[in-house]
């Protein structure tokens, strides 16, 4: 079977590098917990329309050969800890993600018309366009939506409180219970703002990983499909789920009909929830402060101020209290 | 409150004014910090009251009136990579020999220690275009690690455990092995009366983690100790 062109040679899928660099930082597109805001909004309130370039990664599980070489790179980059493996009876080298692995290398075995696949799917964050993690965070700050797309954890604003483990649709943050602080993979940012791909990307030595705009990977994707179609894979299909608005990570599934023994959720969603009423509650509390400030205003300027009754008992009691007291701390000084 | 109030009065009414302030909550009430602590202090004096009001009112038209915490959350990532110089190396581990690049820490002047920072694929390299297996992506820890051995060790035949040995003493004792191996394997002539000076009873290894001129030598040197079995430790 001759190997397709085009998957062996993305090339054209792959953009050039950043068009644009960026100038102090990235731009940002969701905070945490301060919606409205301190954000660029635009017409109907959703984030504004991006200025630069969407970034996703695109992972062609038909080509990983399992070498979890982007596992190592993962660790070697952003200097995560080790953790000793276990043999459990399969290819994977822990069981599960933790604070200081970001990224797993799930391999998942099933037959299928008679014949053992071996179902293997990086699991690390997906970056979604509709962040779970952001929505349910209630830290200000902790987590940030990025424009280029990738959702990260600040842990100097996080409160440890955990909700952003429930609101992922794709149980991927992991709590650390030492620091009290929530870590996943935040899509090497650094690497990203210096106009580099992420590590797991750059080290993949079989090309099953992509890294460009989210366009281009959406037409390498479309180009993996057919080739996999021409190889006899129908049910080939690519997991960018519309319920969290599309994702940064998106995956070329070669057995698309079997997604749940892959782990990937069939229909994950998000949504903004309760917080999202955050921002009009405190459009309702500032003008109600405002509204009291100008009553209390025109008050003063109507009745002018209150003068103290000429032989007040008010004025015995209040002021006269404290006066007393402060006398009662002065005596025992006296004394001694 | 706390004008007036002589700081350095006698010390037994100090000593009375700090046991007071243990048991009364109000005195020793940091009134701008905590201004909550106010309304839970039962003896409120109205000037604690407006103190409490105006900062919570400051605060909540600061919060409210958009107060923009953008800039502090669009910081610049430092890239670590960014001030190190590049070495461009080879992959020690397999024959692929894979290009890569070490990112080191330090001028390179003689009283400087240099430390590798960071190990990633070469992507001018023909052969692997930037990338590296799991092997190769953590090749950093073959200079840099602490747990690597800088010493030779020696386990001798039948016992379990291995024992730290000097350059000094490993080199005679290897010496001895060799020559005794070899003079009790050569071969001068084969079957047929031909000259052929081989030593059968020895194969050499070699190591990716050498360079070319190592290399070099040591299929000199074992060609000429007679070695028919020169190999490559990646091959095996």
């Amino acid at each position: 079977m001759a190997p397709d062109e085009s998957l062996l040679a993305p090339d054209e899928g792959v953009p050039a590098q950043a068009a644009q660099a960026p100038q102090g930082g990235l731009r940002i597109r969701r905070i945490s917990a301060t919606p409205g805001h301190s954000l660029e909004l635009g017409p109907d309130g959703a984030p504004a329309p991006r200025t630069g370039p969407e970034y996703a990664k695109l992972i062609d599980i038909s080509r990983c050969i399992g070498c979890k070489g982007c596992e190592v790179a993962c660790k070697e980059w952003n200097e995560l800890g080790v953790e000793p493996t276990e043999n459990f009876g399969s290819m994977q080298s822990h069981r599960d993600l933790s604070p200081d692995t970001w990224l797993l290398m799930r391999f998942n075995e099933i037959e299928i018309d008679d014949d053992l696949q071996w179902l293997i799917k990086k699991d690390a964050c997906l970056h979604c366009e509709e962040p779970g993690c952001l929505y349910a965070c209630p830290a200000p700050g902790a987590i940030v939506q990025y424009e280029n797309g990738i959702v990260d954890f600040n842990q100097e604003q996080c409160i440890g409180c955990q909700l952003c483990v429930s609101g992922c649709p794709f149980d991927i943050p992991r709590f650390n219970p030492e620091s009290k602080k929530v870590f996943k993979c935040n899509m090497c940012i650094d690497r990203v703002e210096a106009g580099l791909e992420p590590a797991c990307v750059k080290t993949c030595p079989t090309n099953a990983i992509s890294w460009g705009t989210k366009e281009d990977m959406l037409r390498l994707a479309e180009k993996k499909l057919e080739g996999l179609a021409a190889r006899g894979f129908e049910n080939a299909t690519l997991y960018d789920p519309s319920g969290v608005g599309g994702t940064h990570m998106m995956y070329v599934v070669p057995h698309g009909d079997q997604l749940e023994e892959y782990d990937l959720p069939a229909d994950p969603t998000a949504a903004p929830g309760a917080l999202a009423t955050l921002g009009s509650l405190r459009q309702l509390g500032a003008s109600a402060l405002g509204l009291g400030l100008l009553a209390t205003a025109l008050h003063y300027l109507g009745f002018g101020p209150q003068e103290p009754e000429p032989e007040g008992v008010q004025s015995g009691t209040g002021a006269g209290t404290a006066d007393g007291e402060a006398d009662g701390e002065a005596d025992p000084r006296t004394d001694a | 409150m706390w004008a007036g109030r002589p700081r350095d009065a006698d010390p037994t009414v100090l000593f009375r004014h700090q046991q007071r302030a243990r048991s009364d909550s109000r005195i020793c009430r940091p009134t701008l910090t905590l201004p909550i602590i106010s309304f839970m202090t039962p003896d409120i004096s109205r000037r604690d009251l407006l103190k409490a009001s105006a900062l919570a009112g400051g605060a909540t038209l600061v919060n409210a009136l958009g107060f923009n915490l953008k800039p502090a959350y669009a910081a610049a990532h430092d890239l670590k990579i960014s001030n190190a110089r590049e070495f461009k190396t080879v992959c020690p581990y397999c024959a692929v020999g894979c290009g890569a690049i070490a990112y080191v820490h330090g001028s390179g002047g003689i009283n400087t220690v240099n430390s590798i920072i960071h190990v990633e694929g070469d992507p001018d390299s023909p052969i692997n275009g930037g990338t590296l297996c799991p092997k190769g992506a953590a090749q950093m820890q073959l200079a840099m690690s602490p747990r690597l051995q800088e010493g030779p060790l020696h386990r001798e035949a039948g016992a379990s455990e291995w024992t730290e040995v000097t350059w000094d003493w490993a080199m005679e004792w290897f010496a001895r092995k060799f020559k005794d191996s070899r003079d009790a394997s050569f071969v001068e002539r084969d079957e047929e009366g031909r000259t052929v000076n081989r030593c059968e009873g020895i194969g050499w290894v070699g190591s990716a983690t050498v360079a070319n001129e190592d290399a070099y030598l040591i299929t000199k040197t074992m060609r000429a100790m007679g070695l028919v079995y020169i190999d490559h430790q990646a091959r095996i």
